[in-house]
């Protein structure tokens, strides 16, 4: 009967009581969402490999690396496979058509990335054809692009209409991958290269290694950029996950405001629903007190007020959690650009739902104080 | 009859600010089992503030109250509490039923700390309502009850444990005429038929004249109750 009476003090105000729901529900869905943009921004740091390191040109990824580093990278200890690549940088018709290019020795890179799945046939397809690319599905939905379509990217950093021939859709192996990507020949480019502005070719933008130890990584890379000390292009190696950090932490200062964003929306609804509490429990001290006289002891009356604060909390938290799932989606496809990996992640799940508790618990905290620290008989005197 | 009641040489005083308000000085008093005792006094002479201590819901500051046995001067607030649930009954001047729970809710609610089982806990509320004549009523909420039939209600949820003792503040207060007869006659019936120890704070005469004895508090000190006039009764 306890619960019931929670139960029926909780919806005992009936509109007070559905804008707190709604209030909690817009803050889990806001507080659920800025988390999965965060999580989206760390996405490409998620992915990466322990077994890949990343070679680029010491001074700045914009500088290149001479194509020869190739078979000398390949003859340090620890190092199994060696691949490369540049980044494009083109888009497809229209300056907004904007997505990850890369130009890739592609038997090495296919071999290095295994999370990206093609059919064999396709991958065939693509390593027998110069002008061949492989884009990941997304892409390809985005722009109706199906296998044997002639594609033109225009250049930026390599200025001029680049025709391709696509061969082959991947997927990534779960949706933690990007699959928003576009690979073609690094060879295509170079040779072109050399027809147009032969100084930027046998030019790789970065290196890509396969180490045969893991647990080696830092040794190997070390090992690696210690061959090239005190050449014209040193270099500087480091994990897939350091390289991708680097680019994260370009744009800490807005994670990090994102992040006190999303706790201040938490901070406000605690304020608005300790509030609630705090009207509602005030409105029927005199009920608590009626209760303290039957003999009911202050953790009965604690446990009733939280029962309550955590229903209504939970109820709303409820709602903002579902509704983070089709409102991501929603917020994917309106940026799906910016954000290749866009999904709810299971820890962004479990802070919602912690911090639908600790709203909970902590607008139940005044109102529990008050009344079991309320003296009956003053209690009663004010119920009159 | 054997005392159900003892107070012996109570004070209490409460605080406002730096100053300290005296409220009751030295009262010693024997309440009978089975007594119907009307409490009268003019507003602040401490009626209330006795009936408190008696009941448990206060603390006095010197002396002792047994009541049954027990010295619940001496009793911690978590003991007082469960000793409050077995032993008093209380009824208000304003009810105070919980507005969201049903009339048979209402009187169940005591029986909640009783450890009964479900089937004998509704046995209780049924008789407890049959008592106070509402069976009929039992699942209507207090907002769908007049004043009358809200105060039997808080009345049968008074005497469902069976408490050692009753107390009343102004039980009547907030009643019409008629409605304030049919509360006293049940609780002149709880008294006299069923030998409950009723103990009634009232400033109403009419209600105190049911009652089987009177006491008259005065500044916080017991004194002589005055005579009752025949006007005062009408």
């Amino acid at each position: 009967m306890l619960l019931r009476l929670l139960f029926r003090n909780a919806f005992r105000h009936k509109l007070r009581t559905a804008l707190t729901v709604c209030g909690m529900a817009v803050a889990v869905l806001a507080f659920s969402l800025l988390r999965t943009v965060i999580a989206a921004w760390y996405a490409g740091v998620a992915a990466s490999a322990a077994d890949r390191l990343i070679t680029r040109n010491a001074i700045s990824l914009v500088f290149s690396l001479p194509l020869s580093y190739k078979d000398r990278i390949r003859g340090v200890e620890g190092v199994k496979t060696v691949s490369y690549g540049n980044w494009f940088g083109a888009y497809y018709v229209e300056q907004k058509n904007f997505f990850a290019n890369f130009a890739v020795e592609p038997r090495t890179y296919l071999g290095l990335y295994p999370e990206y799945l093609i059919p064999p046939d396709q991958k065939e397809a693509f390593l027998r054809d110069r002008k061949g690319c492989v884009v990941g599905r997304k892409l390809a939905k985005r722009f109706n692009w199906r296998p044997n379509d002639t594609v033109t990217l225009i250049g930026t950093i390599f200025p001029g209409n680049w025709e391709f021939v696509v061969r082959g859709i991947y997927d990534g192996r779960d949706d933690t991958i990007d699959d928003t990507q576009f690979f073609f020949h690094w060879d295509y480019l170079n040779e072109t290269l050399k027809r147009t502005v032969a100084r930027r070719a046998d030019q790789v933008g970065f290196y890509i290694i396969g180490l045969s130890a893991p647990d080696r990584a830092a040794a190997t890379a070390a090992a690696v950029d210690a061959v090239f000390k005190n050449s014209f292009a040193e270099t500087l190696t480091e994990t897939e996950r350091a390289f991708q950090m680097s680019f994260v932490s370009m744009s800490e200062a807005i994670l990090t405001a994102i992040r006190l964003v999303s706790l201040v929306i938490i901070v406000i609804i605690m304020a608005v629903v300790a509030n609630t509490m705090a009207m509602s429990v005030r409105e029927r001290l005199g009920e608590y007190v009626v209760l303290k006289t039957l003999g009911f002891h202050g953790r009965y009356l604690a446990g009733m007020i939280l029962g309550e604060s955590l229903l209504i909390t939970g109820l709303g938290g409820l709602l903002g959690i579902l509704l983070t799932f089709p409102a991501a989606e929603g917020f994917r496809r309106a940026v799906g650009t910016w954000f290749p990996v866009f999904r709810v992640e299971p820890e962004t799940i479990y802070l919602g739902i912690a911090a639908t508790l600790i709203v909970g618990v902590v607008a139940a905290v005044l109102p529990v104080w008050r009344v079991t620290t309320v003296r009956i008989a003053e209690g009663l005197r004010r119920i009159g | 009859m054997a005392a159900i009641v003892e107070i012996v040489e109570v004070s209490k005083a409460y605080r406002r600010g730096s100053y300290l308000l005296p409220v009751l000085t030295n009262i010693s008093l024997v309440i009978e089992e089975g007594a119907f005792l009307a409490l009268m006094g003019p507003s602040g002479s401490g009626k209330t503030t006795l009936l408190n201590l008696i009941a448990g819901l206060d603390q006095a500051d010197q002396g002792i109250i047994r009541v049954g046995g027990v010295d619940i001067t001496s009793l911690s607030e978590s003991d007082l509490a469960a000793w409050r649930a077995g032993h008093v009954g209380f009824i208000f001047q304003f009810y105070n039923l919980i507005p969201v729970l049903t009339a048979f809710e209402n009187v169940e609610l005591p029986l909640m700390l009783s450890g009964l089982s479900k089937k004998d806990r509704q046995e209780h509320v049924a008789m407890a309502l049959g008592l106070v004549n509402l069976q009929d009523r039992m699942d209507h909420y207090p907002g769908q009850l007049s004043g009358g039939q809200q105060q039997r209600v808080a009345i049968a949820r008074a005497v469902v444990t069976d408490p050692t003792i009753l107390v009343a503040d102004e039980p009547t207060g907030d009643l019409d005429r008629g409605s304030a007869e049919e509360v006293l006659a049940l609780m002149e019936r709880l008294s006299g038929d069923l030998g409950k120890t009723v103990i009634m704070v009232t400033h109403d005469p009419r209600a105190a004249r049911k009652a089987r004895s009177m006491k008259y508090l005065d500044k916080g000190v017991l004194a002589d109750a005055p005579q009752i006039t025949f006007s005062e009764c009408l």
